[in-house]
């Protein structure tokens, strides 16, 4: 299909050496002499503006059109969930990550319950691992659905908005016909899923990894070729492969400036690998370079989940929750006939189960990049500490590096184009 | 060159299969510099400063505020299948570090710090130090040596205390009602 073969060539080369503002790494000050002309205008932008899709507030200082100096302040969505988690008891407090990054619930989810079972060394039976995969990667696609729409939609797109929203639709039908809920499922639990998966999920799912690849053509011949897609996003927020790890980029932002960085791949968890996908990389550091990273892990993601639809449709039947009666629940059935089953459910549902002494760190690729659940026990029925490695709070320190020598108008690219959700970074 | 020889190592520790190096807090700069250059830690995932007062102790992790204001208040049950293990200070910074290359490794760099001691900056070894260095500020106060910009990022400028110290109660926050004086 020619409409959405790539552009190639003719694109500035990417800066040499770096650009990360000094001494504060995450403050791009405007130079004396530009003060001097006595020009320069300072704008509040945000924490309340539609295009920040969230609380975002960015102080900026003009002269006419060009960014001079740049400052974000965050904190307006503040929730204190990881005080919050420290005062329930485990099992409780998988419904609190999910609700961190509203729109990669089902990620969020995972990293807490693998950050648990780590520390518990807790053995899961295949077909939650299997089925785990899925439900991450189609989440990977719902996040990066909803990044394509609210981005195409600042940047004047917004039948692209449509597009998307209308397969999100999809993608949160199938979640509420395996889990019950649409969004902040809580269908993981620690040793496994809360419930069977329903046989009615299989031909859904088949239908729409049907779908997806052609509703991905679409949005590319909406896009990828369009001239007034290509002149608000090519060339744009550079950020070169150093400046990237130096301020801690991960996910499509790191791919984007030719890292070839992928926790699934380099770090497996789950069953990554053990299915094929290929990591998307592309070496200009731009806003096109970061869309076209997103298009192409749409792409893998529906091959990962179609595997991962393989293997599961032979798994009718076997385990769903591994069977550790000190950490899961016991089945319904058993607690009318089981005394032992029954103690066991009361001690967990009132007590909740203890997690050893310890801390361990819990890495995985969340569709913004790395996001890491570190974790500190007592060896009580609480989390002593909770901390969240959100990668878009990471990712809003790129904000005065990627916008040196931008102009006003391409504010929301750049920043739309480094993937943040606000209830992540502030949490 | 290994992890062994990292300047100012106290001690190596660790759960679950990870490595966890102690260093003393004057050194750590030194070590942090080691580790990126020498073992090729060039990417800081995260830091994440933990309280330890009262461990060990039942209940210190359920603190609740009462009305009154803001004091250590009644215990609530813990249950421990065993005591843990005590701890050298109050304090511990936990800087989160990965290889990024071929061969991808992780490593937790500790420092342990008491009440009022400061923890050098780290932003000259890895930039991305800086919202995470004040956030550590912001909701556990542990004092930044030399940061450029330390001040609060999650809660507001005027906030009193640092809310993710053991010794900060949830609830009990005063709520204005109309009407009343």
């Amino acid at each position: 299909m020619t409409a959405t073969a790539p552009r190639t060539g003719a694109r500035a080369p990417i800066y040499e050496g770096t650009r990360i503002p000094s001494p504060i790494p995450t403050v791009l000050k405007t130079s004396q002499d530009v003060l001097d002309t006595g020009d320069v205008l300072t704008v509040n932008f945000g924490p309340n503006h539609p295009s920040t899709h969230g609380v975002l507030r960015l102080i900026v200082d003009l002269y006419g059109e060009d960014v001079t100096g740049i400052e974000a302040v965050i904190g307006y969505l503040h929730t204190g969930f990881e005080k919050n988690m420290e005062q329930k008891t485990w099992w409780k407090c998988i419904t609190y990550p999910e609700r961190i990054d509203y729109v990669s619930f089902q990620n969020n989810e995972y990293v807490f319950v693998g950050a648990v079972e780590k520390l518990l060394g807790l053995e899961i039976p295949p077909k939650a691992v299997w089925m785990r995969t899925l439900l991450c990667e189609l989440n990977r696609i719902h996040s990066h659905l909803v990044w394509l729409g609210t981005s195409a939609l600042e940047l004047g797109a917004i039948s692209m908005f449509w597009y998307a929203f209308r397969e999100r639709e999809m993608i949160l039908d199938l979640s509420e016909l395996v889990t019950g809920y649409r969004m902040h499922t809580r269908y993981f639990q620690v040793g496994g899923l809360a419930e069977d998966i329903p046989r009615g999920f299989w031909p859904e799912c088949r239908k729409f990894c049907d779908w997806m690849p052609h509703a991905i053509d679409d949005y590319e011949t909406l896009l990828t070729r369009n001239k007034i897609w290509l002149e608000r996003t090519e060339g744009l927020g550079l950020l070169s492969a150093d400046d990237a790890i130096a301020l801690g980029q991960s996910g499509p932002v790191l791919r984007a400036s030719g890292v070839d960085w992928d926790i699934r791949r380099s770090e497996p968890y789950l069953a990554y690998h053990q299915v094929d996908f290929r990591v998307p990389v592309f070496p200009e550091g731009d806003v096109y370079a970061r869309y076209r990273v997103h298009m192409q892990e749409m792409r893998e993601s529906v091959r990962i989940v179609e595997q991962c639809l393989d293997r599961l449709e032979n798994m009718e039947g076997e385990p769903w929750i591994a069977d550790d009666r000190k950490v899961v629940l016991p089945p319904r059935h058993e607690l009318h006939t089981s005394m032992e089953s029954l103690i066991h459910h009361f001690k967990i549902v009132t007590e909740g189960f203890r997690v050893p002494e310890g801390e361990v760190y819990f890495a995985i690729e969340s569709p913004r990049g790395e996001l890491g659940c570190y974790i500190c026990s007592d060896g009580g029925a609480k989390p002593w500490r909770v901390k969240f490695r959100a990668p878009s709070y990471v990712a809003l320190q790129a904000t005065a590096t990627c916008m040196t020598d931008a102009l006003i108008a391409d504010m929301i690219a750049i920043v739309g184009s480094l993937d943040t959700v606000m209830g992540e970074v502030d949490r | 060159m290994s992890l062994a020889e990292t300047p100012g190592l106290v001690a190596t520790t660790g759960d679950a299969g990870e490595t966890t190096l102690v260093v003393e807090p004057g050194d750590l700069i030194e070590a942090a510099t080691y580790l990126r250059d020498e073992e090729g830690f060039n990417f800081l995932s995260d830091i994440t400063a933990v309280d330890y007062l009262g461990w060990g102790t039942h209940g210190v992790s359920g603190y609740i505020g009462t009305a009154a204001g803001r004091d250590l208040n009644t215990p609530m049950t813990q249950g421990y299948q065993a005591t843990p293990q005590p701890k050298p200070k109050r304090f511990a910074m936990n800087y989160h570090l990965l290889a990024i290359g071929p061969e991808p490794r992780r490593v937790r760099l500790q420092a342990w710090l008491d009440e009022g001691e400061a923890v050098p900056t780290v932003i000259p070894v890895w930039p991305t130090a800086d919202w995470h260095e004040r956030e550590a500020w912001d909701l556990m106060g542990v004092a930044i040596d030399g940061h450029p910009n330390l001040k609060r990022i999650l809660l507001d400028d005027d906030w009193e205390g640092h809310p993710l110290r053991k010794d900060y109660p949830i609830g009990g926050e005063p709520v204005r009602f109309s009407g009343e004086e």
